[in-house]
């Protein structure tokens, strides 16, 4: 086959696109299971939800998708405390994080993804906005305002977190916690307060991800589950802990699908992540930017 | 009992629920369903023992699964085999991706090695949706042989297979379970530092394990085309094969042999009654909330209640 610039170019500037989407979807999951060790696979499922809850207020509100998701992440911010509550109680405190933790958080994703087959069905659903459709043109590089507008709203999310841990008083008591909650304890704080909180924010991103997914394409329920992979290969591949670690990671993976679907075909795209992710693990599990 | 003697009587016991079954139930539907509880048995047995005896979590049974599945299909396009043979072969083509899967990730924590399960299974999933030769994404007819090999219908007859694999498991899972194979999965499991530490070959048990299990999974799936007559990616590689082979043992009880069997037959059960009253998709979100339920409330399962209640009847 032929390799035109011209496609490759686009092929890569829409994978950027892409990437920084992947990033609004990843850093849930890089704060609980980077930061908290919180293996929290049911993301995808909260994620799902986000959409679904951003489709039903779209179709008869008509309110702005990027907005409902603002205003749904108090809502999930409540919800991932309420999850945490639970995980402490029946996991965390027993000290039986391992298998029946992970057992849980599988059922939930499972349960999640029943539960909106049984409210929404299994077809297709989409939002309307005045941005999904129209498009930039850089020359021969088309930038679609339904990827751009994406792109620019995660960037936005992944960079204030990063200030709101880097400089606000829970923030870095969010960061003392994923390095040494003993140490935190001994400091006179509660390492399960901090962890109810950062695992609100982490459920908290959810809703906006969630929102910016069905801007940009049609979604059903049971395409959380394509995620799971591409979500914990962007994570591992970042280095677990770093937003800029993950970031990079996210770039990585959204250009190579995007590589691969302009070249070899959409059905290969799935793939990629996956084995993106079982070669890191494989070859360096610390990361791209590990130590 | 020793491993032998339970070997021989599970073997009778086995056949003779087959030949009670065989010879007094007329109604097809309960070979239909019957084939499904126990290809659940043996997907929950195969599952304990990698993740009930040595803990680490395996959500890739759907792959290992789908994997036996389609080495029948392929086998059947080549040269058709009868079915025995093929579920060996798609035990040696499974095991053999246990193995692979185990080389790769096990050197990791247990959680990543559960992330790689769900990755693997995705990646499987792409290949054969990839492969025109086993159909691709539309999926491929298998047409059965008209007659049933001895006598009896070919469900009858994939039922019987099917108890037979079950007991072959069991008896497999229940010779682990008092080896020194079977402490050494344990130590693994309690803590595999110090089981290092002492001396365990913590490495190899585990490829030992995920190849066993896989193996295992495999020949579950091998006679699936011949029970389904019409075989996709989607359906085969479906997420309730992992969802149900995690809920199993976990409700059950991981910690022994029994527990696997009794959450299948529960489980399985239940679907098949959910089934056909009340809706398909109902039937999973039960699954899931069970699992949810007991996993919090009755972490050791149905066996752990049990072993529960009656040390505290001993201690009075």
């Amino acid at each position: 086959m032929e390799i035109s610039f011209d496609l490759l170019a686009n092929a890569v500037v829409a994978g950027l696109l892409l990437g920084g989407f992947y990033a609004a979807v990843t850093v849930g999951v890089t704060i609980s299971f980077g930061m908290l060790d919180i293996v929290n696979i049911a993301h995808p499922a909260f994620i799902m939800a986000g959409s679904f809850v951003a489709y039903a207020i779209n179709s008869t509100l008509h309110l702005d998708p990027v907005l409902i998701g603002l205003l749904m992440m108090p809502v999930f911010f409540l919800l991932g405390i309420a999850v945490y509550q639970i995980y402490y109680y029946a996991f965390e405190r027993r000290g039986e994080e391992s298998i029946q933790g992970l057992a849980f958080f599988f059922g939930l994703l499972f349960v999640g993804e029943v539960a909106l087959i049984l409210i929404f069905g299994v077809d297709y659903r989409f939002v309307e906005a005045p941005y999904i459709g129209p498009g930039l043109h850089l020359g021969v590089i088309e930038l679609p305002l339904r990827m751009l507008i994406p792109f620019a709203v995660a960037l936005a999310m992944v960079g204030l977190l990063q200030a709101f841990l880097g400089r606000s008083f829970i923030g870095r008591a969010i960061l003392a916690v994923s390095q040494d909650s003993l140490a935190l304890q001994l400091m006179a704080a509660d390492p399960r307060r901090v962890k109810r909180i950062a695992f609100g924010i982490s459920i908290a991103t959810a809703a906006l991800a969630g929102a910016l997914l069905i801007i940009i394409q049609p979604v059903e329920p049971s395409i959380g589950r394509d995620y799971i992979g591409r979500i914990f290969a962007i994570c591992v591949l970042g280095g677990m802990t770093s937003f800029p670690g993950m970031l990079a990671g996210a770039m990585l993976i959204g250009i190579a699908e995007s590589v691969t679907s302009t070249f070899y075909g959409p059905s290969w795209a799935p793939a990629v992540a996956f084995g993106f992710l079982l070669l890191t693990l494989a070859i360096r599990p610390a990361g791209i930017l590990g130590r | 009992m020793g491993a032998a003697k339970f070997w021989a009587v599970s073997f009778i016991v086995s056949l003779m629920i087959l030949v009670v079954t065989r010879s007094q139930i007329e109604n097809e539907y309960f070979f239909f369903a019957g084939y499904v509880v126990l290809q659940y048995v043996v997907l929950a047995t195969a599952w304990n023992i990698l993740g009930g005896y040595t803990g680490y979590t395996n959500f890739g049974t759907g792959a290992f699964f789908a994997v036996g599945a389609y080495s029948s299909v392929v086998l059947q396009k080549l040269s058709p085999l009868p079915v025995p043979a093929m579920i060996l072969v798609a035990g040696l083509v499974s095991g053999i991706i246990g193995l692979g899967m185990g080389y790769l990730t096990l050197r990791l924590r247990g959680v990543f090695f559960a992330i790689a399960t769900l990755a693997m299974a995705i990646v499987a999933q792409t290949l054969i949706v990839n492969w025109d030769f086993v159909g691709g994404a539309r999926g491929i007819y298998i047409i059965r042989p008209e007659h049933a090999p001895l006598f009896g219908g070919y469900i009858q007859y994939l039922y019987s297979l099917m108890l037979l694999l079950a007991w072959f498991s069991v008896a497999i899972a229940r010779s682990i379970e008092r080896s020194r194979l079977g402490i050494g999965f344990n130590a693994i499991r309690d803590d595999e530092q110090a089981a290092e530490a002492a001396g365990v070959p913590t490495l190899r048990l585990k490829l030992i394990a995920t190849t066993l299990s896989g193996a295992l999974m495999g020949m579950a799936g091998a006679p699936l085309p011949y029970y389904v007559t019409y075989l996709d990616p989607a359906s085969s590689f479906n997420l309730s094969y992992a969802v149900n082979s995690v809920a199993m043992p976990m409700i059950g009880g991981m910690t022994s042999w029994v527990g696997p069997i009794i959450g299948a037959v529960l489980l399985g059960t239940i679907q098949q009654v959910a089934t056909v009253t009340i809706a398909s998709e109902l039937n999973l979100l039960i699954v899931g909330l069970l699992l949810i339920a007991f996993v919090i409330v009755a972490p050791n399962g149905i066996v752990g209640l049990v072993q529960a209640r009656r040390r505290a009847r001993g201690e009075r």
